[in-house]
């Protein structure tokens, strides 16, 4: 009756035996699962963040540097007795503010009333100072430490650029996965430009956690465990006193002041009108500044030197001529009419030779020279003709960085627009436009572009006889294997022609622009007034100085300033005494600048170029 | 007086080397779970359970030595007499015991405390065992089987009044004496058949349950005898699994206490709260899944050691083996076990009377309990039912229990040879 139950019972044991090894094997070595879960359980990975680094102006002078701010976490559970009325005033929060807080850190997906969650961000280190008296009377709460961006001046903002927390959408594009959440980039400017060497690295600290988040020490005696490492530190080619200078004199004007040290690329100052205070994009107010600076009609987020692109006008004038001497149509000794017929003129003695010409800014003149750069009569055909002409023309112009960006160390460059054939073409159709069609191109109109950086290069080409460097931000980049790597550009014109204009350039000054004459230094300039169909004419200015051996090439534009003989002219001349000299002892000048009205109420903007 | 016999010859060495083997690995576990690296302690610290373990361990040996000494006819003699002196102090702690962990099991002097529910298992297989080798016992007689289902009534009720539902469980598993001694298998089949039914109800709709039990029992009508006594059977088994069907709603949301029918649930789907009623299981299963094949290694196990799964030495002491030592560590330990119980079957078949067959298998069938429930629950097999690992789990009167249970056994194993032929 009872046999065969033994087995019965001894099966069933190896049965529980064998089912337990099973499902054992498949838990531990099966499905990972299990043991990625264990990880995350116990071992919390703390993150140390390394400064980023620092920036600093030609002369070792701080610009930018980090100043600690705190956010605040609280451990739900360990929250006795708050006073709320106490912890508002203490934190600056109206009642509501604090139920919204409260309510905000419940919905997040990580909250847990055991651990620590970020309950206010970004305390200022003043904040901190007022707080920390308190923080012993809200048990539960605690401050940790970590880095925002301070600034010595208050100029600058535009190149500096700004930082703040990562946004989803770069999160998403960031396929080297170095960033997280809540991580802080660089997101314009040079922040922006130089991330990958300012950023630094990250320390990582493995910690254990028993199950109620309470620290038991490290992981291993931290055998995994990094340090951060300093982000490098930027050494910039900026000119910090005639930066803020420039600054002063753009003061309530619109434009850009780009001045170029001629012998090397590297940019002296770089003023975008208006601009912010860089502060204003820091901190724990940082969206509502945000709003605030971008929504401003003046734009101050839009960087001019590098994005605005205007007619450079007359100035436009020096590179004809070049162009036209290298390729032999003009002598020096060619004269031409100052016949109106087609393009307007102004006052001053006729006819012109090329020196009086470039002198005098006399578009009669620069009319006739541009017809003999495009037709060459290389073709039977006035269309194929021009064609031949305009694409010859365009290689040269390329080669004085018009036309494409020059690769200046800033993100957003844009490159102005120097026309060739395809563009015609698209306009026009094929064959169906000839110089008659193009000629504005003559005096630095029509369809032609530049950005006021392409104008401070052109300016240090002069300064250095038919070459440049790129134009560049940053010199050195302090400890790091990877330097900036500058390169020279040749125009491919003749030094022996660039003589010739800067002795017009310099004769120029006298004859347009008077006012930009500095007492001991001798100056080449070239003025400009671009036409400007919605409102007053754009004044610029393009110099370099002193005539041997340049020290800074400049270029100056303030839209609706009118005449370039008066606002660009007067503030170039004041940014270059200030550079050279050290001091601007021309004081008159300065406040007829700084006054901002160069508008005659009476005269209208002259229609045509001086 | 203890013969020198029991000592060299007729114990069963390799049982006790495996008990030895097993409270040792025990006793270093426990340490493990304890470990805390900034304060390095000792194996021996008073203060820790481990320290307290060895000391419990310490007083097995005196148990041991009690229980050899003393006649081999004693245990079938006073049988009743202490089943009774269990009942009596399981009631006692119902009036004056001390509530610990929800359970009031404790019966305590000062800070010392012991658990009578402990003894209550090796006492009730005694009288089990002495009234199933009673000359007149006949297995097939209804009237003996109800007073063997009374044995083990008694004391689970007393338990389940201490709010002590594990442990009362335990005595279930006497079931397997008697089907071993002829109880029909009828009767275990139906107990597990309503079980499975009970959690098929959690998993699957009620309406394929319906349909699998008509087709099934269809099935053995058309195609088994047909005979009407036998139809009548199936109809009624099927009619009374359909009952089982319906009463399992009412039974889990009214029967059932919360914290049970959160077990249950934990059991099904540990991933629906695991902060909540699935943290036990999950915490355990991520314990021991994270041991891979050889484990962390000695102390390294992290999540046992920062007491991520709750009842970390007693009920749950497998997941730091599973965590520490991998899966090659719990081969170990379910190899221990099943050849342990391998090895009571055999000792409790070659006894020559059927008293001490019936405390073999007794003790098997404790043990069996035991070991498939506390692992099978720690793996996520089981609802969570709060019983000890024997040898491994800490705390004394589990492991005097334990110990008293099997030496119990390998005291009347030695003397087979005097004991009269009477099966």
């Amino acid at each position: 009756m009872t046999e065969g139950r033994k087995e019965v019972i001894q099966i069933l044991i190896v049965f529980v035996g064998v089912v337990f090894l099973a499902k054992l094997f498949y838990i531990q070595l099966v499905d990972d699962r299990y043991a990625r879960m264990a990880e995350s359980n116990t071992i919390v990975k703390e993150t140390e963040y390394p400064f980023r680094g620092l920036i600093y102006d030609r002369n070792g002078k701080l610009l930018v540097y980090n100043t600690p701010e705190y956010d605040l976490f609280v451990v739900r559970k360990e929250v006795k007795n708050l006073d709320t009325a106490l912890f508002c005033e203490v934190f600056n929060l109206s009642r509501e503010d604090f139920v919204r807080l409260v309510a905000e850190m419940r919905k997040r997906k990580e909250y847990s009333p055991v651990k620590p969650t970020l309950f206010l961000r970004q305390l200022s280190n003043y904040d901190f100072a007022k707080i920390q008296d308190h923080m012993d009377e809200f048990p539960g709460f605690y401050i940790q430490p970590r880095t925002a961006r301070a600034y010595t001046t208050k100029s600058l903002a535009n190149v500096l650029g700004y930082v703040s927390e990562i946004s989803r959408s770069q999160l998403e594009k960031d396929t080297t996965r170095i960033y997280r959440q809540g991580d802080y980039i660089g997101q314009s400017g040079l922040e922006a430009q130089y991330e990958i060497y300012l950023r630094g690295k990250r320390g990582v600290r493995y910690k254990l956690r028993n199950v109620d988040g309470v620290d038991k020490g490290s992981f291993k005696d931290g055998e995994y465990d990094t340090l951060p490492v300093p982000g490098y530190d930027l050494i910039t080619t900026i000119d910090l006193a005639l930066q803020e200078y420039g600054e002063k004199l753009m003061r309530g004007k619109v434009g850009s002041i780009v001045a170029i040290d001629p012998a090397n690329g590297e940019i002296l100052s770089m003023i975008s009108g208006p601009s912010y205070d860089p502060v204003l994009l820091t901190g724990r107010n940082f969206s509502s500044n945000f709003m605030l600076v971008s929504s401003d009609s003046a734009k101050p987020l839009f960087t001019r030197p590098l994005m605005a692109m205007y007619p450079p006008g007359s100035i436009f004038k020096i590179v004809q001529t070049l162009i036209a001497l290298q390729e032999g149509v003009v002598s020096y000794e060619t004269r031409f009419p100052c016949d109106r017929s087609v393009v307007n003129c102004h006052n001053h003695p006729q006819p012109c030779d090329l020196h009086m010409a470039v002198q005098y800014s006399c578009n009669p003149y620069f009319h006739q020279v541009f017809r003999r750069i495009i037709n060459q009569n290389k073709s039977p055909n006035t269309f194929t003709d021009s064609r031949i002409g305009l694409e010859n023309w365009h290689n040269y112009v390329s080669r004085f960085g018009l036309g494409q960006p020059l690769g200046i160390d800033l993100p957003s460059e844009k490159g102005g627009q120097m026309p060739g054939p395809p563009l015609y073409n698209r306009i026009y159709g094929e064959g169906r436009w000839k110089f008659s069609t193009i000629y504005s191109l003559a005096i630095g109109q029509g369809e032609m572009l530049v950005t006021p950086v392409q104008m401070a290069n052109l300016a240090a080409i002069m300064a250095n006889k038919g070459f440049y460097y790129t134009p560049h931000l940053v010199k050195e980049i302090r400890g790091s294997e990877q330097q900036p790597d500058i390169q020279r550009h040749e125009t491919g014109i003749e030094e022996k022609y660039f003589d010739f204009v800067q002795d017009a350039m310099s004769d120029a000054i006298y004859g347009t622009a008077q006012r930009a004459v500095i007492p001991g230094i001798e100056l080449c300039g070239k003025t400009g007034t671009a036409q400007n169909p919605h409102g007053y004419d754009h004044s610029v200015f393009m110099a370099f100085a002193p005539k041997e051996n340049p020290k800074i090439a400049i270029a100056v534009y303030v839209e609706n300033a009118g005449w370039g003989g008066r606002a660009a002219a007067s503030i170039a001349s004041l940014m270059i005494e200030k550079y050279l000299t050290g001091e601007v002892k021309r004081t008159a000048l300065e406040e007829y600048v700084l006054r901002g009205q160069f508008l005659d109420p009476v005269v209208k903007a002259t229609p045509i170029t001086d | 007086m203890m013969r020198n016999d029991v000592l060299t010859g007729k114990l069963d060495w390799l049982t006790v080397l495996i008990y030895a083997v097993m409270v040792i690995l025990g006793w270093l576990n426990i340490y493990a779970v304890g470990y805390d690296e900034a304060a390095n302690p000792s194996l021996f610290d008073m203060g820790l359970n481990s320290g307290r373990q060895l000391l419990f361990i310490a007083a097995s040996v005196v148990i041991i030595l009690g229980i050899l000494i003393v006649d081999v006819r004693f245990y079938e003699a006073t049988a009743y007499l202490l089943y009774g002196l269990m009942l009596f102090l399981m009631v006692l702690v119902l009036l004056v015991g001390k509530e610990v962990g929800g359970n009031k099991a404790w019966l305590g002097v000062g800070s010392f405390g012991v658990q009578p529910s402990e003894f209550a298992k090796f006492a009730t297989a005694l009288a089990v065992a002495k009234f199933i080798g009673s000359v007149n016992f006949r297995m097939n007689l209804l009237k003996h089987q109800v007073i063997l289902f009374v044995f083990i009534g008694i004391p689970m009720m007393i338990i389940l009044a201490q709010k002590d539902t594990g442990t009362a469980l335990v005595f279930t598993s006497f079931i397997l004496v008697f089907f071993r001694e002829g109880l029909s298998p009828v009767i275990p089949a139906a107990g597990i058949a309503v079980a499975i039914i009970f959690i098929l109800t959690l998993l699957v709709e009620e309406i394929y349950l319906y349909a699998g039990i008509v087709a099934i029992s269809l099935l053995i009508i058309l195609f088994g005898k047909k005979k009407f006594k036998r139809i009548m059977w199936v109809t009624a088994t099927a009619l009374l699994l359909a009952g089982v069907i319906q009463s399992v709603d009412y039974v889990i949301t009214d029967v059932l206490k919360p914290h049970q029918q959160n077990r249950i649930r934990a059991l099904i789907n540990p991933e629906a709260d695991p902060l909540g009623y699935g943290w036990n299981v999950t915490q355990s299963k991520i314990a021991i899944g994270s041991g891979g094949f050889t484990g962390k290694g000695f102390l390294e196990g992290t999540l046992t050691k920062f007491d991520f799964v709750p009842e970390q030495s007693t009920d749950f002491i497998f997941c730091t083996i599973g965590e520490e030592h991998g899966w090659l560590g719990s081969l170990v330990v379910v190899g221990l076990f099943v050849v342990l119980l391998l090895r009571l079957i055999y000792l409790a078949e070659r006894q020559r009377n059927r008293f001490a067959r019936a405390y073999g298998y007794g003790v098997v069938s404790i043990f069996f309990f035991h070991f498939a429930v506390n692992i099978g629950m720690t793996i996520g097999l089981f609802p969570v039912i709060g019983i000890p690992l024997p040898f491994f789990s800490y705390g004394g009167s589990a492991l005097w229990g334990f110990t008293a249970l099997l030496f119990i056994l390998l005291k009347i194993d030695a003397h087979r040879g005097e004991m009269l032929h009477r099966l």
